[in-house]
């Protein structure tokens, strides 16, 4: 096949590149430019977006041996992954940038104009199996992105190559080792890499500017504090409430709700936390399966499994768990799994 | 590289020598300089004293701009005019300046076909004015300024003049007296001769403050030990270049015609920017409405056709073209440019291959 190689300058997208050429495909890297000002040299632990990481992804082509371009993806980055995060955080729910991004850019812009020039699909270092159309968990648990990945489409499950999912993390180094790659050691990436500092509350304040609002204690209805800003708290927050008030009885007190309009957080105790019923906007489905359905379900990036039962509610799932969860918030990705294969995905309107 | 310039380079630097060491080896690099520098200036229309040898354009443009600027600015006089579509070497000079240094710029703006009026400038030529930098031939859109009367308006105002000719030398005819410039950089690459190897021609009465500071050894204008082997590649090119200038620029303005027209006629929507007359022999830039440029490159590049987008630059990204938007494209249309530069080495084949592919090429790369 005649593949694009989106490559970010890590050593994943390093590997998965020279495999699909091992594999015999023609293999063309891009690297995505997602910052419209990009800072020369890397900082922190992000994994992106600097021109440092250009040149790794350019040094890894060229070991490789494929043709190699940058795309400035930076407008559709800022419109459809930053601005998309800030406008979430400000409507009061909790968004995922990095399934935004492969929902949006990666695996939409980048994919789109793959086909549209000619390519057959493209390929990632993602770790996550694809096998005719069917993802499923990657060989490393500890790593395993098909969470991030299960917002795709048949289609564009489709036209994608994801070579690393049978291989654990150390398998992929020692593999970019024997290959030659400069990456094969570069540390990974964690944080949101449009946020370089990792100081999220600090990126939206400045971002949205000061909103305050009150704090109010969902057992007694009191005051208990003042915030800023309520697009900087999550549901399930317990640090950083600078509440003035104690607790009645004494114990911590957690983030139960963010409500923007009226810039009210409430807080309570750790037991109000618990959710045993999701609902979802309209879900995507990968493995389309009828109505009603037992299954599993995982509701944000490294959270736990559920056990579930999915039925229809308006154009969306009702998830009905058999174990409760808890700091689940509106706009996280809920992501069914039969076993280790993904199912489907939509993203979380409401808990109860 | 021309192989007389790869020949040169490589005869010396199997001589070892520092230009500025007293003894016999020494003088033995010195020699090889002052004679590079003495052709240099010859092929140019300077004199000898007049050529600073540099590290390249990017360095000759920095000691320029900021060399007069700092040297005017004790005389009161900090504001500095510039055309809106000069290379990055000049412009970020002058963005450095007016973040650090206390100066000011005006960009002068250009036509639609990224020509400078001079009646623009003259407005401008307040007692005010540090310098003037104007480059000669757009590296992009290959537009060529009308030099001498616009360093003609400038010394009327008392105000040097400086310009970016690295595009120009070795394309069309430069004579640095004739010009009536104050400063011009020029670079060996551009011209068939080694890289890293430049020079900036400086008029005896110009002051300039150096940017490097050491031995003084290129008038004290310029410190570092000379790059013998650079120098004397740098000047058998030019000369060659020179020499060879009205051949290159006639042979390469037919073909370029040729692309032109043919370009035209396989893709009859495809926008012919710059000058029509006006322009580097060896330069074509369209714009194909509705294309993306970055997908125009990558599927030339793959049928072996090699063409730019805008200019190269340190991340490999193509930002919208500047000169583009000077010259008055909105963003969508400047992104969906390409530059077509031919050289000693192109040919009639070449433009064949490119005429073959392009139809279907943009075809494909319109969304």
């Amino acid at each position: 096949m005649k593949l694009l190689a989106a490559m970010s300058g890590g050593v994943d997208s390093a590997v998965a590149a020279a495999l699909a050429v091992e594999d015999g495909h023609s293999v063309t890297g891009v690297h995505l430019a997602l910052s419209q000002a990009p800072a020369a040299l890397r900082s922190g632990s992000r994994g992106c977006c600097s021109r440092e990481d250009a040149r790794d992804a350019s040094r890894a082509a060229d070991v490789i041996g494929i043709p190699f371009y940058v795309w400035d993806l930076a407008a559709e980055f800022q419109a459809s992954v930053i601005d998309d995060f800030v406008a979430e955080y400000a409507a009061g729910r909790t968004p995922n940038p990095c399934v935004r991004c492969n929902e949006k850019v990666k695996f939409s812009a980048v994919l789109d104009r793959a086909l549209q020039l000619g390519f057959d699909g493209v390929v990632t270092g993602h770790h996550a199996r694809l096998v005719d159309g069917v993802l499923s968990r990657s060989a490393d648990i500890d790593k395993d992105q098909s969470y991030v990945l299960g917002v795709l489409t048949p289609a564009q499950l489709a036209a994608t190559v994801l070579p690393l999912g049978s291989f654990t993390k150390p398998d992929v180094r020692s593999m970019a080792r024997a290959r030659g790659l400069g990456v094969a050691d570069k540390p990974d990436s964690h944080d949101i890499c449009f946020i370089a500092d990792g100081d999220t509350a600090g990126f939206l304040r400045s971002a949205l500017g000061p909103q305050p609002g009150p704090v109010v204690d969902a057992l007694t209805g009191a005051v208990v504090g003042t915030h800023d800003g309520a697009y900087g708290y999550t549901v399930g927050q317990r640090r950083g409430l600078g509440l003035t008030v104690p607790a009645a009885d004494g114990r911590p007190r957690y983030v139960l709700s963010v409500e923007p309009v009226s810039r009210t957080v409430t807080v309570g105790p750790a037991t109000a936390l618990d959710v045993s019923t999701v609902v979802t906007d309209v879900p995507v489905w990968s493995v389309p399966r009828s109505l009603p359905l037992q299954c599993s379900v995982q509701l944000r990036a490294h959270g736990m499994v559920h056990d579930c039962t999915v039925s229809a509610e308006g154009e969306g799932w009702s998830l009905a768990l058999a174990t409760s969860a808890r700091g689940v918030a509106a706009g996280q990705t809920a992501v069914l799994y039969d076993g280790d294969t993904v199912l489907g995905s939509a993203t979380i309107r409401s808990t109860a | 590289m021309l192989p007389e310039a790869v020949e040169a380079v490589s005869e010396a630097m199997r001589e070892v020598g520092n230009a500025s060491s007293l003894h016999a080896t020494g003088r033995r690099a010195r020699r090889v300089v002052e004679e590079s520098r003495e052709s240099l200036a010859f092929a140019l229309g300077a004199r000898p004293s007049e050529v600073v040898f540099t590290a390249g354009g990017t360095e000759s443009d920095n000691l320029a701009v900021k060399g007069i600027f700092w040297a005017r600015r004790a005389t009161g006089r900090t504001r500095i005019l510039a055309s809106a579509l000069e290379h990055h070497a000049v412009l970020d000079a002058i963005e450095w300046l007016v973040a650090h240094e206390g100066a000011s710029v005006t960009w002068l703006p250009v036509d639609r076909d990224g020509l400078l009026d001079p009646a623009a400038l003259e407005e401008e030529l307040t007692d005010d004015v540090a310098l003037v930098t104007v480059m000669w031939a757009n590296n992009e859109v290959g537009t060529v300024q009308r030099v001498r009367e616009l360093a003609d308006l400038s010394h009327a105002a008392g105000v040097p003049f400086h310009t970016d000719a690295v595009q120009a030398v070795g394309q069309l005819p430069v004579d640095f007296a004739a010009s009536g410039v104050d400063a011009l950089t020029l670079t060996g690459h551009k011209l068939g001769g080694p890289l890293g190897a430049g020079a900036l021609l400086l008029g005896r009465d110009v002051a300039c403050t150096p940017l490097l500071h050491g031995g003084g050894q290129e008038r004290d204008v310029r410190s570092g030990t000379l790059d013998t082997p650079g120098v004397r590649g740098l000047a058998v090119a030019t000369s060659i270049a020179v020499s060879r200038q009205p051949d290159t620029a006639a042979r390469l303005s037919g073909l370029r015609d040729d692309l032109v027209k043919r370009v035209q006629d396989a893709v009859p929507f495809a926008a012919y920017n710059g000058h029509p007359d006006r322009r580097l022999p060896g330069n074509a830039h369209f714009s194909f409405p509705g294309c993306e440029g970055d997908s125009l490159l990558l599927l030339l590049d793959a049928r072996g056709v090699e063409v730019s987008t805008g200019s190269a630059c340190s991340s490999g990204v193509a930002r919208p073209s500047h000169v583009l938007v000077a010259m008055g494209q909105d963003e969508t249309t400047a992104r969906s440019s390409l530059r077509f530069s031919l050289g000693h080495t192109s040919t009639s084949e070449d433009v064949d291959a490119l005429v073959e592919a392009l139809p279907a090429v943009v075809e494909r790369a319109r969304r």
